[in-house]
C-alpha cells in the first residue's frame, strides 16, 4: 500500500508550501527530487546539444536523451525505440497525427470518428482536419452515467479512416474500454486507423501498446511527474515512416542537396530542431520513480481514496453534491467532477483557495462535454500518489466554509 | 485575506439595479464563455448623465457584486467621465485584492459598460 504521507517527503514543493492540498494533478502533476535533480545535472555536467557534438560532453547528454526512448519504450510495451517521438506536450503528438497522417489519408466523404467526452486536443484536430478535407465528423456520445454509447456496427464503415478516443476522460474520470472498442472497430474495418489519448492513463495505470493494438498512443510527462515541455507520440513504425514529416529544418534530415532533401527514419524524422533535452532526459527519472512505486499499486490506492472521497462527500453533503460520471470505482480513476449546490465553481474553488486547497474550476477543456452535461462549469478534484484521505477531510472541511459563507 | 468580504457578499445576495430598462438607450451582452459567465446590461442616458443602468445575468459571487457595484457607482454620474474607468479603478471599488485570473470577473460588468458608453 502507498504511504502518501512518506510519498510527499520527495515532493519539495510541500516544503515551500506547507499544508498545501493538492488536488489538481489531472491539469498537471507535481514533481519528486529525482526529476528536478536530474535537470539540474544536465545543466550542471553535460549541458550540450545532442547528436551534433563528437566531445564528450555532448556524447554523455546524447546517451541520456537516447536512454529516456528506451526507457519510455519498455514502460508501454512499445516494439523498439525507434517507435518513440518526442514532441512538445499531447496536444502536439496529436496534431503531429492529424498533419502528417490525416493530410495524407483522408479524403472527402472520408470519416473520422471521436467522442463528445474528448478533452479539446482530442477533438479540435480532428474537427478542423475535417473541414479541411470536406470529410464526416461523427462524435460517439454519452449516457447518464458517463459511458460511451452508441452501436459501432451502425456507426464505423469502410469510410471511417480514424477513431480517436481518449483513455480516460479528464472529467467524467471513465476508463473507457479501449481495448474492446479498437478490436470491434478493428473488425468492422480493418483499415482503421485508431489514435488513443493516455495523458490521463499512463501516469496512473498499466499500459501496453500491443495489448491494446491500437496505431498511435499519445501523452504528456508533465502530468506523470515528470518535466513540463515533452510529449511522447507512440505509433507503428510502418505508419510512423509511411507519413510525412511535421515539421521541417534540422535533426530530421539525412541529406540536403540544392533540388532535394532526404529525411531520416522515424522517430528522428519528426523531430526537427533542438529539443527539449534536458526536460526528455529527466523523464526518465519520472518513469523510474513511478516503476518504484508500482503502477498497479498507484491504481489500488487511487482507487481506495476516491472511494474514501465519494463516501465522505455524500455523507457531508447529501444530495447538495452533484458527482459527474461512472459510480462505478472499477471503471473510474483518481479523478472527482462535482457541482456544489448552485454555486459558481469560481467561487469555490477561490473559497477553497483560501485554505491551501487546489482544486480546478471551469470547463477543464471539455466544452462540448459539458454542453452534453448541461452545465456551465464543473469543480474537479484529482487524487494522485501524494494525496491521502487527510486531503479528503481538509476538502470536506472546505467545503462546509463555502456552505457557510455563500 | 479574503476576497469574500462581507460587502462583496452583501451585494452578491441582494445585487442593486437588478433588472432590465423598457426604454433604454442601449443594451448589451457580455459573456466569459470559459466559466459560463453572462452579463446583459442596459443603460438610459439623460443629458449626458447615466439616469438609469440596469444589468440582469448569471455569474460568480465577483462578477455579480462587480456589477452591482459598478452600476451603483455610475448611476447619476456624467457619461463622460465613466470613458476611464479601467482594472484600477475596479479594484478600488471592490476593495479587495484579486489574482490575473479571478480579475476577469470583476471586468466583465465594466466590459458590458465601455460597450453601452
Ligand atoms: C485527456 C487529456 N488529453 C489531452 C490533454 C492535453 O495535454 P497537454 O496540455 O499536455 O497537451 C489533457 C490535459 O489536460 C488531457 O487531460
Amino acid at each position: 500500500m502507498i504511504d502518501s504521507k512518506k510519498i510527499k517527503k520527495d515532493f519539495p514543493i510541500f516544503d515551500s508550501n506547507p499544508g498545501l492540498v493538492y488536488l489538481d494533478s489531472t491539469a498537471t502533476s507535481l514533481k519528486p527530487h529525482s526529476v528536478i535533480n536530474k535537470i539540474s545535472e544536465y545543466y550542471s555536467k553535460y549541458s550540450s546539444n545532442i547528436f551534433r557534438g563528437v566531445y564528450r560532453i555532448s556524447e554523455r547528454a546524447t546517451e541520456e536523451f537516447e536512454e529516456t526512448r528506451e526507457v519510455v519504450a519498455k514502460f508501454i510495451g512499445a516494439k523498439s525505440r525507434e517507435e518513440i517521438v518526442f514532441t512538445r506536450n499531447t496536444t502536439e503528438s496529436i496534431n503531429l497525427v492529424a498533419y502528417s497522417l490525416g493530410r495524407q489519408v483522408m479524403r472527402e466523404g472520408d470519416e473520422i470518428l471521436t467522442t463528445v467526452m474528448e478533452h479539446h486536443s482530442n477533438f479540435v484536430p480532428w474537427q478542423v482536419l475535417t473541414s479541411e478535407t470536406g470529410a464526416i465528423f461523427k462524435i460517439l456520445d454519452i449516457n447518464d452515467d458517463g459511458y460511451l454509447i452508441g452501436d459501432l456496427d451502425r456507426i464505423i464503415t469502410n469510410k471511417t479512416k480514424i477513431l480517436a478516443l481518449t483513455y480516460v476522460s479528464n472529467v467524467l474520470s471513465t476508463i473507457n474500454p479501449v481495448k474492446e472498442i479498437i478490436a470491434k472497430a478493428k473488425a468492422i474495418n480493418p483499415e482503421i486507423i485508431t489514435v488513443v489519448d493516455a495523458a490521463q492513463a499512463v501516469p496512473h495505470m498499466e499500459i501496453n501498446v500491443l495489448d491494446l493494438d491500437c496505431d498511435f498512443l499519445v501523452f504528456s510527462s508533465h502530468k506523470m511527474l515528470g518535466p513540463t515541455g515533452v510529449g511522447v507520440l507512440w505509433g507503428k513504425y510502418e505508419l510512423l515512416d509511411r507519413m510525412f514529416p511535421f515539421m521541417y529544418g534540422g535533426e530530421m534530415i539525412s541529406e540536403v542537396y540544392l533540388d532535394q532533401t532526404k529525411f531520416k527514419k522515424p522517430p528522428h524524422k519528426f523531430e526537427a530542431g533542438t529539443p527539449a533535452i534536458a526536460e526528455v532526459i529527466a523523464l526518465k527519472e519520472a518513469i523510474k520513480y513511478l516503476n518504484r512505486i508500482g503502477l498497479q499499486n498507484i491504481r489500488a490506492h487511487e482507487e481506495d481514496v476516491v472511494k474514501y472521497a465519494i463516501d465522505r462527500l455524500g455523507k457531508a453533503f447529501g444530495d447538495k453534491i452533484r458527482i459527474i460520471g461512472p459510480k462505478d470505482l472499477n471503471t473510474r480513476g483518481g479523478i472527482i467532477a462535482f457541482n456544489f449546490e448552485d454555486y459558481h465553481a469560481h467561487d469555490v474553488a477561490s473559497i477553497l483557495d483560501e485554505d491551501n486547497i487546489a482544486v480546478r474550476a471551469g470547463n477543464h477543456c471539455a466544452m462540448p462535454l459539458h454542453k452534453k452535461l448541461g452545465i456551465a462549469a464543473s469543480l474537479r478534484a484529482s487524487y494522485y500518489i501524494y494525496n491521502g484521505k487527510e486531503d479528503v477531510d481538509i476538502l470536506v472541511s472546505g467545503l462546509k466554509k463555502v456552505q457557510k459563507l455563500l | 485575506m479574503t476576497i469574500y468580504t462581507e460587502i462583496i457578499l452583501d451585494h452578491f445576495e441582494n445585487p442593486r439595479n437588478r433588472g432590465f430598462i423598457v426604454n433604454s438607450t442601449k443594451s448589451c451582452h457580455v459573456s466569459n464563455p470559459l466559466c459560463g459567465d453572462k452579463i446583459n446590461m442596459a443603460i438610459k442616458v439623460d443629458k449626458e448623465k447615466v439616469a438609469d443602468i440596469k444589468f440582469e445575468g448569471a455569474g460568480c459571487a465577483i462578477s455579480t457584486a462587480a456589477a452591482s457595484m459598478l452600476t451603483e457607482y455610475v448611476k447619476g454620474r456624467k457619461v463622460a467621465d465613466l470613458k476611464k474607468l479601467n482594472q484600477k479603478s475596479m479594484i478600488k471599488l471592490l476593495g479587495i485584492e484579486l489574482g490575473v485570473n479571478r480579475i476577469k470577473c470583476a471586468l466583465l460588468p465594466l466590459e458590458a459598460l465601455h460597450k453601452l458608453i
